[in-house]
């Protein structure tokens, strides 16, 4: 697959030349490939939402590059508002930056802002709607009246009316209850298998970012710690716990079993998958 | 970008300008305010330009810090300056078509630029070494004679410091919405004057729900923790005056004294 976001080198500085000076992100590099759905984890002030930033050019790089398709986004500066049309970066606890006085128009106010025509705003607003579970009844009411979790679903949809092709969500189900997160992560699924749209999930789940994702970043005092498949990367779990993140509790099960002397492959990450190991460690009758 | 003004921003550190309580930096200010006030000669400015170099230093607070602290007002003290220069009255320096400098005018806009450049120093050294919990403590016990003719100062205290307060979280709550409503191709920064305003729309229309929001929370947690307002409270750090204190009074007065008796 080809890459359609590199990060190449990457630093930031905040407050560069004060005393408060602090590099969130150093000499990161980074691929995202065309129609993955790629899992980004990390602590607390790992460099998560720092390094997305920059993905659509909210944040200029203090050294390196973003390339977009092969061009660094920041070698036309004027142009940057086009890539944020293409990379569509939803905030954390995005349902605050809602404003306008109905569903629709807020939905419409990306569309909009990219010129687009009112047919076609129509159009990508109904999709967007429909994308993120919102039924046609709630677009004329006022976006103040919705539940959270509403709310939440009308703020991905602002951003998914722009299609863009990369959608980008920083921890999409933080203050959720577990039905509304699986709910949410549901309709991403399927907004990635639909359009088969690049999709990258920021997150410091680990369950939830096993379960998604087809690739997983590990980011750790603002570097790539690792990367690869969920299974290549909870392979690793002793290191993940070293830096002070969580493996799926799944893999912690099997794990604590390989220790006490069981033949379990230590990354399985899901109940089916330690399920069926377990089963056929019976059926072998290698078992304890 | 937002998080780079400084708005009275308070340096933390441990130096005796720090240590100083809150009440007598207060009266230092005022009495500088005063003796800038009442300034004549050039060796006053001279001597309170002085003072607050060492009072700097003492601090620890660097130049640049103080002179960005100026960038706001130059506007208003470049006006001053040509105003006076030109309009002045008195024996003529220079003339050249209409305009005319006087001897006078000159003498007066030095005077007011150095008068304006040194007082909003000096209130910057105050509000750099004093954070601002400390300096509406020091404001309230400065004040509560005034609770005598049953002025509400507590309340307007506490007020202050909930203002101060929540100055830097509503900074960073407006960058955080200003970021999202980019993200989603807001433009800030092109087009006219009507363009950009209905352009603070997206901005301004969440930023005042989460300003009321987080008044309500807040209220609710003041009064889930018994709060009913100054009557019978007591304090975690009471104000008390050291013998630094009285130091640094007495020579702030000497110099107001002085400032005023050279007249």
């Amino acid at each position: 697959m080809e890459d359609i976001i590199r990060v190449e080198d990457l630093t930031h500085t905040y407050s560069a030349g004060t005393p408060f000076c602090r590099n969130a992100v150093e000499h990161m590099d980074l691929s995202i490939r065309r129609g993955e759905f790629l899992g980004v984890i990390g602590h607390t002030g790992s460099g998560k939402s720092t390094l997305i930033q920059h993905l659509n050019g909210l944040l200029k790089p203090t050294e390196g590059r973003i390339l977009l398709d092969g061009k660094d986004i920041w070698a036309e500066p004027k142009q940057i508002r086009s890539v944020r049309f293409r990379v569509g970066l939803v905030f954390q606890y995005p349902e605050y930056q809602l404003f306008e006085e109905t569903v629709y128009k807020d939905i419409a106010f990306g569309p909009t802002n990219m010129g687009l025509s009112r047919a076609e705003v129509d159009a990508r607003v109904r999709a967007a709607a429909r994308f993120a579970g919102l039924s046609e009844a709630l677009l004329d009411k006022s976006p103040f009246a919705l539940s959270g979790g509403q709310k939440r679903r009308v703020a991905i949809a602002g951003v998914i009316a722009m299609e863009p092709e990369v959608l980008v969500l920083d921890e999409p189900t933080a203050g959720l209850d577990p039905q509304g997160r699986e709910e949410l992560l549901a309709h991403i699924r399927a907004y990635h298998k639909e359009r088969g749209n690049t999709v990258v999930l920021v997150s410091h789940s680990m369950e939830e970012i096993a379960r998604n994702v087809d690739r997983i970043v590990v980011l750790a005092h603002a570097r790539v710690l690792m990367e690869g498949t969920p299974r290549a990367v909870f392979a690793r779990g002793a290191e993940l716990m070293q830096a002070g993140l969580d493996v799926p509790q799944v893999t912690r099960v099997a794990m604590a079993l390989r220790d006490r002397g069981l033949a379990i492959d230590p990354a399985v990450y899901t109940v089916e998958e330690l399920a069926a190991a377990l089963l056929a460690l019976r059926k072998g009758g290698a078992a304890c | 970008m937002l998080k780079d003004i400084t708005l009275g921003q308070y340096f933390p550190g441990d130096t005796p300008a720090h240590r100083l309580d809150p009440r007598t930096k207060l009266l230092l200010t005022l009495l500088y305010i005063v003796a800038l006030f009442s300034a004549k000669s050039v060796w006053a400015y001279l001597a309170l330009a002085l003072t607050l170099i060492v009072s700097a230093r003492i601090a620890r607070v660097s130049a640049k810090a103080l002179l960005r602290g100026l960038r706001p007002v130059l506007i208003i003290i470049a006006f001053t300056a040509v105003l006076n220069l030109f309009y002045t009255p008195g024996r003529t320096l220079w003339e050249f078509w209409r305009l005319r400098i006087t001897y006078e005018g000159a003498r007066t806009a030095a005077a007011m630029m150095s008068r304006i450049t040194l007082l909003i120093m000096g209130t910057f050294l105050l509000t750099y070494t004093t954070s601002p919990i400390q300096l509406t403590d020091g404001l309230e016990s400065l004040l509560s004679p005034l609770k005598k003719l049953r002025l509400p100062v507590h309340e307007l205290a506490m007020m202050m410091s909930i203002a101060l307060r929540f100055i830097p979280t509503l900074i960073e709550e407006t960058d955080k919405i200003m970021s999202a409503q980019k993200a989603r191709g807001a433009d800030f920064e092109s087009g006219g004057l009507i363009r950009r305003a209905k352009a603070l729309i997206p901005l301004l229309v969440p930023l005042f729900v989460s300003a009321f929001r987080r008044a309500d929370e807040l209220a609710t947690a003041m009064e889930c923790r018994c709060y009913h307002g100054g009557e019978g409270r007591t304090k975690l750090h009471v104000l008390r005056f050291a013998a630094r204190d009285y130091l640094a009074l007495a020579l702030f007065l000497l110099l107001t004294a002085g400032s005023i008796l050279l007249r």
